[in-house]
């Protein structure tokens, strides 16, 4: 076993039966389940809409090329230096570049799932920066030095007793566990950084190619103060994120906000297309966009799986997977948690390395059946388990081979099946002596589970008879 | 008209009343019921474990031995899921691909069978009892089963349906999944047992017995009163 799969398997082990963690994830997203269905509701045709949002992303997706250019092309225009950065190690040197010529010595950021993925604020702080996270779910985890939970909610998993506790303990005031007093507390820390700083980053949620801009969403204003204080504004992208036109936005801003968070739309949306223009009062001196590929294009390369670079990051498949309800956002050691996580991980970091979460799925389907933009899922957690172990693609277990080798020819023969009918009949006559032990091949199932006894007379057997 | 129904391998073994319930349904609509000499089994658990060339082995000789049938009908919404969808993309640019996409249309899970193939949602049986319905995800996701096995409920003497919160929520069996991750599959049955058990249910009903297996195996574990029927148990009483 990797060492992912290890670690997955332990905190799997320690966190789904933990009916604690299970009661406040459970609340949370029957809470979430209520007000997502109550707005998609506001659709005239939410499945015409999920038809069309998949449509235009796959379309997106196709001509990457060109609608790169094009949005490169147009925030130049503006002023905007664009960097193209092939992996993570090329887009953290251009973010550090930019930090060592500005001398930068405190940087805000906003909620960038990129940030994560390319470990930045390690290499932010390692570099002598202090890093805030201006998210408020963010800063409550960066605080406690955690990463995020679930790609929207990145600290959902906390209560608000917990919380005032991180708060007392990281910023020694936190006067009640009342959300908004404890709101009051950070936005207090953090106004102040957004002074302070000399640098802002941010993610971005889509990024137009017709006009050249930078699409965020958010409902705290905090993406806003770090895009607008400091003198420099770094936005770092994953090329995916393009969509060819600003009308997309009509549709896709509502769904992400339906599908993220169940509001009609999230507080503040808004479009940064370059640094200060002349004439203008406000907006930063200079503006960086990173365009990030870090395997992007492999999973593009990939015909049966390229849809899933449509992914808008709403967390909908994380929210209605059972898999995530149960292990939680932080078992998975991955920055992309939940079913897009399983699916994208292994291309992102590597098949052999991740085909495990690949197979933590009871292949349920309910993450395809809500995805906004349509991705299969569910399916590519089985083509991924495919490509893991088929000769070509991968490598297969030789025990695992070797069973279903064997078990083929039984399943394939009458005689062979009556005769194993008779066998398990037999054989369970001795399991009672061991179910449920260390001792029991089949423990894995009967330490939790009772298991269904063989009957007196299968259903093929009840056949012959009554056709003899 | 002659149906060929096919008995799962685990529902023969562990729950012969299934598939012994179906043929009487059959044969008192007037049908004749075929067993198919082929395997016992689809070929899901290696196609679900990634071993697709070991899964075929199996898959060639199911396609084999349903090649004259009219109908089929699958005595479980995930082996019925396996046939009918999965089938093609298993054999897709191999030799059986054609026999795949042909027997796909002749498949049928055994509830959408009796209300879409047959028209039948009346089956004259009685069970006086309370009942919720577990929505196998195969059955609800892959074939879109979620009206034919409440219209039949519907129709039974005496039973009264209930539906839990969580009727769609996987029950966590899974096929390998189960014994892979079992602590994960433990969890999730305990999340549907406990949406079953809130409603007050006699019966947790549904169309797959894999579930029933994994729901029936935890509740007996831990001593929750909860009993599991199919739903062709139900349509054959009266």
């Amino acid at each position: 076993m990797t060492a992912p799969a290890a670690q997955f398997t332990l905190d799997a082990r320690r966190v789904a039966p933990d009916t604690r963690h299970r009661g406040i994830i459970q609340t949370a997203m029957g809470k979430y389940e209520v007000v997502r269905d109550q707005r998609k509701l506001w659709f005239q045709d939410w499945q015409g809409a999920r038809n069309l949002a998949a449509r235009t992303k796959f379309a997106a997706v196709n001509q990457l090329d060109t609608h790169l250019a094009e949005f490169a092309k147009n925030l130049e225009a503006r002023g905007t230096k664009i960097h193209w950065a092939s992996n993570a190690e090329q887009a953290r040197s251009i973010i550090l570049g930019i930090l060592k010529a500005k001398n930068a010595k405190v940087v805000v950021k906003s909620k960038a799932m990129t940030s994560e993925e390319i470990h930045l604020n390690d290499a932010m702080e390692t570099a002598g920066c202090e890093v805030v996270e201006s998210d408020l779910g963010e800063y409550i985890v960066q605080l406690r030095q955690e990463p995020p939970y679930h790609l929207v909610f990145p600290a959902m998993h906390l209560t608000r007793g917990e919380i005032q506790k991180t708060f007392q303990d990281k910023l020694l005031d936190a006067p009640t566990d009342n959300p908004e007093d404890l709101t009051m507390v950070a936005r207090r820390v953090l106004r102040q950084k957004y002074i302070q700083a000399d640098v802002g980053i941010t993610g971005a949620n889509f990024a137009i190619a017709e006009t050249g801009m930078i699409s965020i969403t958010e409902n705290e204003g905090n993406a806003r103060l770090t895009a607008a204080l400091p003198k420099t504004m770094i936005t770092l992208v994953g090329i995916e994120k393009v969509l060819p036109r600003l009308a997309d936005l009509a549709l896709f801003l509502p769904m992400l906000a339906v599908m993220g968070t169940g509001q009609a739309l999230t507080c503040y949306n808004t479009l940064y297309g370059g640094p200060r223009q002349p004439g203008e009062a406000d907006g930063p001196e200079e503006y960086h966009v990173v365009l990030l590929d870090n395997q992007r294009t492999t999973l593009l390369a990939d015909a049966e799986q390229r849809d899933a670079l449509g992914c808008i990051r709403c967390g909908a498949c994380l929210n209605v997977c059972p898999i995530f309800r149960n292990v939680g956002g932080h078992t998975y050691g991955t920055v992309y948690g939940g079913p897009i996580g399983s699916v994208i991980t292994p291309h992102l970091r590597g098949l052999q390395d991740w085909k495990h979460l690949s197979f933590a799925s009871s292949l349920c389907g309910a993450c395809t059946e809500t995805c906004p933009v349509k991705i299969d899922l569910h399916h590519h957690l089985l083509q991924n388990r495919r490509n893991a172990f088929a000769p070509a693609t991968g490598k297969p277990s030789w025990w695992q081979k070797t069973a279903f080798k064997l078990f083929a020819p039984v399943a394939n023969s009458p005689a062979l099946w009556s005769l194993t009918t008779k066998l398990g009949r037999f054989g369970q006559i001795f399991h009672g002596l061991v179910k449920g032990s260390a001792l029991d091949p089949a423990q894995a199932w009967t330490k939790t589970r009772e298991v269904a006894p063989i009957a007196k007379q299968s259903f093929r057997e009840w056949m012959k008879e009554r056709e003899s | 008209m002659t149906i060929s129904l096919f008995i799962p391998c685990f529902v023969d073994l562990m729950y012969p009343k299934v598939g012994i319930s179906m043929v009487n349904i059959f044969e008192k609509l007037g049908h004749k019921v075929a067993v198919p000499k082929g395997p016992a089994c689809c070929g899901q658990p290696a196609f679900n474990s990634g071993y697709w060339d070991e899964s075929r082995t199996i898959a060639t000789q199911m396609l084999e031995s349903l090649k004259d049938a009219d109908v089929v009908v699958i005595a479980s919404g995930s082996c019925g899921a396996m046939m009918k969808v999965f089938y093609p993309e298993l054999f897709a640019g191999t030799k059986y691909e054609a026999m795949a996409r042909e027997l796909a249309p002749k498949c049928f899970e055994f509830s959408s069978f009796l209300v879409n193939k047959l028209g039948v949602t009346d089956l004259g049986a009685k069970f006086p009892h309370k009942v919720t319905f577990h929505d196998g995800c195969h059955g609800l996701r892959e074939l879109n089963n979620k009206r034919p096995p409440r219209e039949l409920l519907a129709k039974v003497r005496g039973l009264e349906l209930v539906e839990m919160t969580a009727a769609e929520t996987c029950c966590g069996f899974g096929g390998t999944f189960s014994a892979k991750f079992p602590a994960i599959s433990t969890a999730m049955a305990e999340v549907k047992c406990a949406s079953a058990i809130d409603t007050k249910a006699e019966y947790i009903v549904s169309c797959d017995s894999s579930c029933l297996m994994q729901i029936q195996g935890l509740a007996d574990k831990q001593r929750q009163p909860a009993k599991t029927i199919h739903l062709a148990e139900i349509l054959a009483q009266s």
